[in-house]
This record gives C-alpha cells, structure tokens and sequence, in this order.
C-alpha cells in the first residue's frame, strides 16, 4: 500500500498529491511516470512524476478530475492508502543545453512541463515557458513554474487571467518577433499539441511532445498504448513517453483516445448515482 | 484397496473416466470453470488404470519429474493427502498444472496405455489430489533446513520464478520474487482465463511458495524501479530472470492500430488481471464485440476466442494460416472451443483491417492458403492462393501470433546475452547466463512456451544456484 502524505487542492478539477515511494523516488528522472490503481477493483492509470524528493522518498502527483479513477485519486485525502503505484516508467526526458528551449505547457500539461522546465534550467538553457489554461479559475503552479523560466507567458481561453487567447498564439508572435528557438517540448491535449507541432513543422523547430495514451501494464507486454511515430508503431510505454513531435500520427492518437469513451460514461454516471444514494443515506442519519 | 488388488489385465479393461464439464451452450455464457473436476469415486477408478510400470515413461515424460506412479497409488488408496504431498516433493503448484499442462505432449504422451487406449488421466489426477489437499484446508509446510544467509533475488513471478524460489526457500536460502505488476503469477494471473485456472485456486498456490518463507515484492519493475545490479551490489548473492516473453507481436499489416483491434496480452489482461468482464462493478473497461476475429491457432489464440464468446459475440472466429493439424493448442482447448461455438477459419491469412471513417474495426480482409513445403519449423509452409481474397465483418480483431521477449532487463543489465530474437542465452543444462551468479529461465529464454516448461527451467536453475551458492 502507498501513502498519501500530503495533499493540495490546485484548482477546481486538480490535486497534487504526495506520495511515499521511497524506491521510485530514488530512481525517477524528468519525462518518466507510473501507473496507479487505487483499490482491487480499480484501473491501472498512468499519471506523470511531477517531482520526487529522494532524501524524503516521496513523490509528487498531479491529477486532473477526467473520469471515474481521476475524480477517485483527486479525491484521496492524507493518511489515505492506495493498493499500487508502479514505476519510474517509461524513458527519461532528453535533457541537454539546446539554448534557447520553450516549453508548453496546456492544463494538466504544465504538471509534466514543470519537471521538464526545471531539469533543462539546470542545464543552462533559456527557458521561456508558455502556459495556457481554459480560465483563471483551473490556473495552477504559476509560481513553480515562474521559478524555472526565464520568461513566463500565461494565456486564458476566456480572458480571465492575463490575456485571452492560445498557447499558439504566443508560440507564433516569439517566432514572428524574431526569436532563436533551438527546442520546444509542448505538453496537454492532443489538440493542442498537434496544433503546437504544425507551427513549428514550418519553421523547422525541433518539437518533443508528451504522450499520455490507454496504457494497462506499462512495461511493455499489453501493446495498448501504441501510436505510429514517423509510420512505425511504437509502443509509449517502453519507447516514450516523449517523441518527436513532427513525426506523430495525432490523427490515430485522438482516436485511440475515445477507445473506451462510452465506458468512461457509464462508470462516471454510475459513480454519481452511487454518491446520490450516500448523499441521501448521510442526510437520513 | 491396494495395488495388488487388479491384474494388469483388469486394469487395462477400466475405460479412461471422462472429466465432467459444464455444458458447452451455458459455459459459453459464464466465466466459471469448464472442467469441474474428478469425483472421488472415478479418481479412484481412473487412478487403477495405472500399471504401475517398474520404468515409468511418464516420469520422464515429466519436465520436473514428478513421481507419478506413487502419487497415482496413493489416490487408488484412498490416500489424497498424501498423494498431493507426493506431488509437492517435485512440484510446488499442482493445481495449476492439473489444470494447465499439455499432458498429451508430456506425461500421458509417452504412458504405455496410450499405445493400446487411452493414456491414464494423470493430469486430472494431478489436479484432483491437489483440490483435495486445498479443500481440506490441509496445506502443510514441509520442513524447511537451517537458514544458509544466501539471499536470492528472482525477477517475475510467473511459474518458473515461483518454482525457482519455492526450491530455493526449501533449500534454505532467502528468496526475495520481484514483480512487476500489483498481483503475483505472472502469465496465469494475467493470460490464463478464470474458466480454465481459478484466480483462487492460483492463490493458494501462490501463499504456498510464500508460506516457505519466499517474500513476493509487487509493484516493482527491475530494469527500471531498481536494476538488476543493482541488487547484485546490495547484498543479493544470485539471481534468477523469469522475467517471461511480454512483448506482443503484430501483423505489420494495414489496419493494426485502429479501434477494436487487441494484442491477445491486451485483451486478456483487461479481462483477467483486471476483471473487465465485470464492468462497470470494475473499472477497467472492455469492448464487447459482437463479431470478433483471433487470429492465431496457440493456446492463447483459444484462451481470447472463448473469452470473446463470453463476452456475449454472436460469430467469433480462429482465423489461422495452417490447418488443424499444425494447430499448437492443445487437443483439449480446440474442442472447447469449437463445442463453444467457435468459428474455425483454418488456412486463412489477414492481408489488412478496414475501418470506418472514425477509426473503428469494420471488417478484415484475409486471403485463402495451402500448404507448400516445409518450413524451417518443420510444418508446411502455407502459401497463398492467389486471387482468394475475401472480407469478413467483425468489430474485434484480437492478434495472438506470440509474444517476443521483453527488453528491459537485458538492456538494463550488464553482461547478458541475448540471442538474434532478444531471448536470453543460457547453459541449458544449468540454466547460468552469460553473468556471474545470474540464471534465467521460461519464456525469456525460450519464448512462448508452456508453464511446465518454464517450471522445469526453475527447478534446473534453482539446483544450479544451489551449487553456485556454495
């Protein structure tokens, strides 16, 4: 059993949740994840490592409420005990001094933008980070992220927080302002990062994404989580999670994506009337 | 009851006691056991048809050399205990391969019945003896030597790790079964389906290896949680890789990626290891198809085709590239299968899946064979008949065409070798690598092969490490 030694509430649908994982903590590097399973009767479900303290033997988790086993892990309080957390999974993030690096972060994405971000500092390169929420509400680690950039640009769907607009469009004006970017690793929806990507194809920018596909073992042996990279299928488990950007099939990827869409209704719709059911128990008491 | 109550004579005139199964159009539709099991009374039967040979083929049919005759004897005595007890000497999970075993290749292949009838049922016995023992509640810890303070570190905890650290505890040393995912038993927790190997059953086995001191570390992933050097480096003094042959193969046809289409690893594990035919009780989810393809004629090509059925398809099909003949499966599984109301597509090969415009499996297009020459693997190779294209409406298309071997551990650890298809090489008659103090064995080494197999490679090993730790 894995403990949960220190929670907070980041937004209205994301929780950063501590764990104890003495062994993982050791091992982990930027990019790498784990699977988690809250109970028996739980999935497995990737999530990546946003940060670990090896003295400590921890590891910080960052959930965003999607589905049923999200809105269950968002809901783990301290002191609460989860059956498996499996890992570091996955290849460790390419981390050398490109220069000038960008870094993308949409949504739950800044959570794995964060480690990146604060592994290439380390590394010497300048890094501008980008970050882009649907409102100012859903906002979360501006400060973690600000202590790793030499420059930060917010962005808000709605215009809630600094300015309206898209990850893209600060994308475009650095490149139209004339900026030398050497890398940009962009990480969220697979919209946005294909999105992300068929800017840079057109100037020629180096771009690592972040994939977060169906996975179930997460060592290899189920083949769940393959995607085709430059027309080869690779599997992102072993071969990823990060691939270069321009050579991602997104179109396949956002298919395989809704795979099990209809499942994920039934089990949230089923968890809701289970907590009508508790809440009208509690109310009776 | 002793065994000099029947003449040879007599006893070859009992007939082989057929296993009662559940029948074949109600079974389709559960995920409990088909085989139900030996009465107490046809044991014994089955067990007087025994000969008792003074030179037991069966026991070297046997890859981890079971004292068969005895434990056969003990059952016509009435004797069940100690006939599971007899067993256990050889082998730690009896149950399992009661259960799981190609006995017609092995044991009942050579028995000296089967050149006059039918074989004695020595499978059936096997597993009859060890159900007694779990349902009596009797499981006994044999006696176990003076600690030796040698520390064995064993990756995988599939049936060639659990057999290697059973051995090894019994022996004296301290095991530690490293695995990867949150429950032990490697390949039949995860791929063996409930109909044919209860996850219960498989769990008194398992807390048996454990009951012999062996510690079962889950959730750990060598070659990435820690390295197997690691270990090396931190007190452990050998080490066993049973780490198996997780790493699916694909077609590399047109169409592999969409929607509906399953690794039979995939498919399986969502629905054994995770219990997805219990959705939405569970929350790991599967597709329901309703025309479902496996293609492949092994074991597990059968294990996915009879869980498709019970997972309510309408047509599920076997679409295999030879005929029945070259069919690895089992004799038995085929016949469940087709009595299930498997669909057989024999000498057919995909050439490609069709989807529709939102990326789900809409049909498949296979192309007729016959068979040529034989191959290097000895079977005839099948070649296609040219212009026999044809398509069949599915929305599942599950790929069970074997399983090469998972890199991890050999590209994590220094100093093994491995061979032109990523298996591990070894000294077969002691299991060692290419490394000091590491052995390896199942399906690492051989690729997709059978429990037994992989249990007689731990029992190699563990003697070997034995010596080793000396």
């Amino acid at each position: 059993m894995f403990e949960v030694i220190e929670k907070r509430v980041l937004s209205p649908v994301v929780s950063l949740l501590k764990f104890r994982a003495p062994h993982i903590a050791q091992s982990r590097k930027p990019g790498q994840f784990i699977i988690f399973q809250i109970d028996e009767k739980g999935e497995r479900v990737p999530l990546t490592i946003a940060d670990a303290d090896p003295e400590e033997g921890t590891i910080t988790l960052i959930c965003q409420s999607v589905g049923k086993s999200t809105r269950k892990f968002n809901a783990l309080e301290k002191g609460d005990k989860i059956l498996s957390l499996v890992g570091p999974l996955g290849k460790p993030s390419h981390i050398e001094n490109f220069g000038n690096a960008v870094c993308i972060g949409g949504g739950l994405g800044i959570a794995v933008v964060y480690p990146l971000g604060k592994a290439l500092k380390e590394c010497g390169n300048y890094v501008s980070s980008i970050m882009g929420f649907r409102s100012k509400e859903l906002l979360f680690m501006e400060d973690e992220l600000r202590s790793i950039s030499d420059e930060l640009h917010i962005v808000t769907d709605d215009g809630s927080y600094v300015r309206r607009g898209l990850v893209t469009d600060v994308l475009k004006e650095l490149i139209d302002e004339g900026k030398k970017i050497d890398i940009v690793f962009a990480v969220g929806p697979v919209p946005m990062m294909r999105a992300v990507c068929d800017i840079t194809a057109k100037h020629n920018i180096k771009t690592i994404v972040s994939l977060n596909p169906i996975m179930v073992d997460g060592t290899g042996m189920c083949g769940a989580c393959r995607v085709t990279i430059g027309g080869k299928t690779q599997f992102v488990c072993v071969d990823g999670p990060e691939f270069d950007g321009h050579q991602v099939d997104f179109v396949e990827l956002s298919k395989r994506q809704s795979f099990y869409r209809e499942n994920e209704k039934i089990s949230l719709e089923m968890m809701n009337d289970h907590k009508k059911c508790w809440e009208k128990e509690s109310k009776v008491k | 009851m002793s065994k000099n109550n029947l003449t040879p004579k007599e006893r070859m005139q009992i007939e082989r006691q057929p296993m009662p199964e559940q029948d074949p159009n109600v079974r389709n539709k559960n995920f409990e056991q088909v085989n139900l099991g030996l009465a107490e009374e046809m044991a014994i039967m089955e067990a007087k048809r025994c000969l008792q040979c003074k030179k037991p083929m069966c026991v070297q049919g046997c890859p981890v050399g079971i004292d068969i005759p005895a434990f056969i004897n003990l059952i016509a005595e009435g004797r069940y205990l100690e006939a599971a007890r007899k067993i256990k000497e050889k082998n730690s999970l009896p149950a399992v391969c009661g259960r799981v075993c190609p006995q017609e290749e092995q044991c009942e292949g050579v028995c000296v019945l089967s050149k006059k009838s039918m074989p004695v049922a020595i499978g059936n016995l096997e597993r009859f003896a060890a159900d007694f023992e779990m349902a009596m509640g009797e499981i006994k810890i044999p006696p176990l030597p003076k600690p030796t303070g040698k520390k064995v570190a064993v990756i995988g905890s599939g049936p060639s790790g659990l057999t290697v650290a059973g051995e090894l505890a019994k022996m004296g040393h301290q095991v530690t079964v490293f695995e990867a995912l949150h429950k032990s038993g490697g390949v039949l927790i995860y791929g063996i389906p409930e109909f044919r190997l209860p996850k219960k059953i498989l769990q008194v086995e398992i807390d048996y290896v454990s009951k012999l001191g062996v510690e079962i570390v889950n959730n750990f992933v060598i070659g990435k949680t820690k390295t197997l050097d690691e270990l090396l480096s931190n007190g452990y003094d050998a080490a066993f890789i049973g780490s198996g042959a997780g790493l699916p193969y694909f077609m590399n046809i047109p169409g592999e990626n969409l929607n509906g289409v399953y690794s039979a690893n995939e498919y399986l594990t969502r629905n054994n290891l995770m219990k997805a035919y219990l959705f939405p009780e569970y929350d790991t989810p599967i597709f329901r198809g309703k025309n479902v393809a496996v293609i492949g004629g092994g074991n597990t090509a059968m294990d996915a085709v009879r869980t498709s059925k019970r997972l309510g398809a309408e047509h599920s099909y076997i679409i295999y590239r030879r005929s029945r003949a070259e069919m690895p499966a089992r004799i038995e599984e085929i016949k469940h299968a087709e009595e299930e109301g498997v669909e057989f597509l024999l000498l057919n090969n995909p050439l490609r899946i069709i989807g529709d415009e939102k990326g789900w499996v809409k049909e498949i297009e296979c192309i007729k064979m016959e068979l040529g020459e034989p191959d290097e693997s000895g079977r005839r190779r099948p070649v296609p008949i040219e212009g026999s294209e044809f398509t069949i409406k599915v929305d599942t298309v599950v790929v069970a065409i074997g399983n090469g071997a998972n890199p991890l551990i050999p590209m994590t650890t220094k100093g093994i070798e491995t061979n032109r298809y990523g298996n591990i090489t070894i000294d077969p008659k002691t299991g060692a690598t290419s490394k000091p103090g590491v052995f390896a064995g199942g399906d690492i080494v051989r690729g997709g092969a059978t429990v037994i197999l992989a249990m007689g490679d731990g029992k190699v090993a563990a003697n070997s490490i034995n010596e080793y730790l000396k």
